[in-house]
């Protein structure tokens, strides 16, 4: 593909959506196609009204929103036969079986794959004679999520698919979104506060708070610039101010510097103070999460 | 499949290095040996159920190392370099030496204490018919 607009699944320029009592402002997020993105965020950051916007379920006030080349909401007709969709609120019929639902979305939809239907069925431990209303949470969840992959759409969304899951639950889901991976024209948009989901499978990361999008970009260099140095600081030597330090904390001679640009020029710049760097640690999603989450409120509230 | 290959959160290690790791071991003990093709980064990334660019990262480490090397429309294959397994052996032999010369000098060993205390392990595993 030489057109670059095309390489992309998901594209949102400058959103913004006002309510009376939450703003999402100026939301900004690319997702090449073939690619992953997870969307973390506390309760009430703004996930769920991003993925609404960009399934043209909310019109935003403002900016631009482009899935699979379509302009939401305008074109979400076209767009959606290429979209699959799942969310915790999405309703299946209480009173008809998972066969009746599978048959109903295979009338609608010609990419429905019968084989990967049934084959999804056996590996979520699923069967095609349950009613609905007998499911468990985590049942009701796979259901969904099969109706959705035997579709094959070229894009797949979902609002925390694996919010509420057993643990042996959430790695048959994580395996199947893992599997859609193998077509390289596929991609998905998922929405999750579990960390450890999102670094294991995305490719894209884009941190949400508050309304506003703190950081979105590849998950490896992500990571790559945070680091935790240890360090052990003599009596009478002042740690100085560095740039891409977001955090210090000191307690006696022990210290704990978070940096969110690290280079190997930092630990050497303390190591020039008199400090001694113990340690240089990587960071997990999780540890991260929490550190940008605090340091980004506190720039906000400075 | 690409059964194995496991990773643990306890590791405090990004995936990446942890994948880089395992497939070291793998050739180190001959599994893949020297020119011999290896996955796609995708195909791995879909077998080991983690995300393409993590995979991506650690086939570019490697390539670094000169341990693979990938041909672009080609795929990738474990480097034709002969005695590469053996070379990643004696990698990680100086990587544990290099850690056991540290953690004496914080206790304060002298290198023939250090010496004595290896033959003395050697010893041991020689014992319970470890080597």
């Amino acid at each position: 593909m030489t057109d670059l607009a095309t390489d992309l699944a998901v594209e949102l320029r400058g959103v913004s959506k006002k309510y009376r009592y939450f703003t999402l402002d100026n939301i900004h997020l690319k997702l090449p196609r073939g690619q992953i993105m997870g969307l973390i965020g506390a309760n009430g950051a703004g996930k769920s009204t991003t993925i609404r916007i960009l399934m043209g379920l909310v019109h935003q006030d403002s900016g631009e929103a482009r899935v699979l080349g379509h302009s939401m909401p305008a074109e979400q007709v076209a767009a959606k036969w290429d979209i699959g969709f799942a969310s915790e609120d999405m309703r299946l019929y209480d009173s008809m079986t998972l066969g009746w639902h599978m048959s109903f979305i295979q009338s609608i939809y010609s990419t429905w794959d019968s084989a990967y239907a049934h084959l999804l069925l056996k590996r979520f431990g699923l069967r095609a004679d349950q009613k609905i209303k007998g499911l468990s949470h985590g049942q009701r969840v796979k259901a969904a999520l099969l109706l959705v992959l035997a579709r094959k759409p070229k894009l797949l969304v979902l609002d925390e698919p694996t919010t509420g899951l057993d643990p042996v639950a959430r790695h048959e889901i994580l395996r199947e979104l893992t599997n859609v991976m193998a077509d390289d024209s596929r991609s998905i948009l998922f929405s999750s506060h579990n960390t450890q989901d999102v670094e294991q499978i995305s490719d894209q990361i884009t941190f949400i708070d508050r309304g506003r999008i703190i950081d979105s970009m590849d998950k490896e260099a992500y990571l790559d610039r945070w680091r935790r140095l240890r360090l052990e600081v003599p009596l009478g030597i002042e740690l100085p101010a560095l740039p891409g330090i977001i955090g210090v904390e000191q307690q006696g001679r022990l210290a704990v510097a978070t940096a969110n640009a690290f280079v190997p020029d930092l630990a050497q710049a303390y190591e020039s103070t008199g400090a001694h760097v113990q340690r240089v640690e990587n960071m997990t999603l999780e540890e991260i999460f929490i550190a940008n989450v605090e340091h980004s409120r506190e720039e906000v509230e400075a | 499949m690409h059964g194995g290959f496991t990773f643990s959160q306890s590791d405090k290690r990004p995936i990446y290095l942890q994948i880089m790791e395992q497939i070291k071991q793998r050739i180190a003990v001959g599994d893949w040996a020297e020119g011999q093709p290896i996955p796609s980064i995708r195909q791995l990334a879909v077998d080991l159920h983690v995300s393409v660019i993590t995979v991506k990262r650690a086939y570019y480490e490697l390539e670094r190392e000169g341990i693979i090397v990938t041909q672009h429309g080609k795929g990738s294959h474990v480097a034709s370099t002969p005695g590469l397994g053996t070379r990643l052996n004696e990698q990680e032999l100086e990587q544990h030496l290099e850690q056991a010369t540290r953690i004496a000098a914080q206790l304060g060993m002298r290198p023939k204490e250090l010496e004595d205390r290896l033959r003395e392990a050697g010893d041991r595993l020689a014992e319970k018919d470890l080597i």
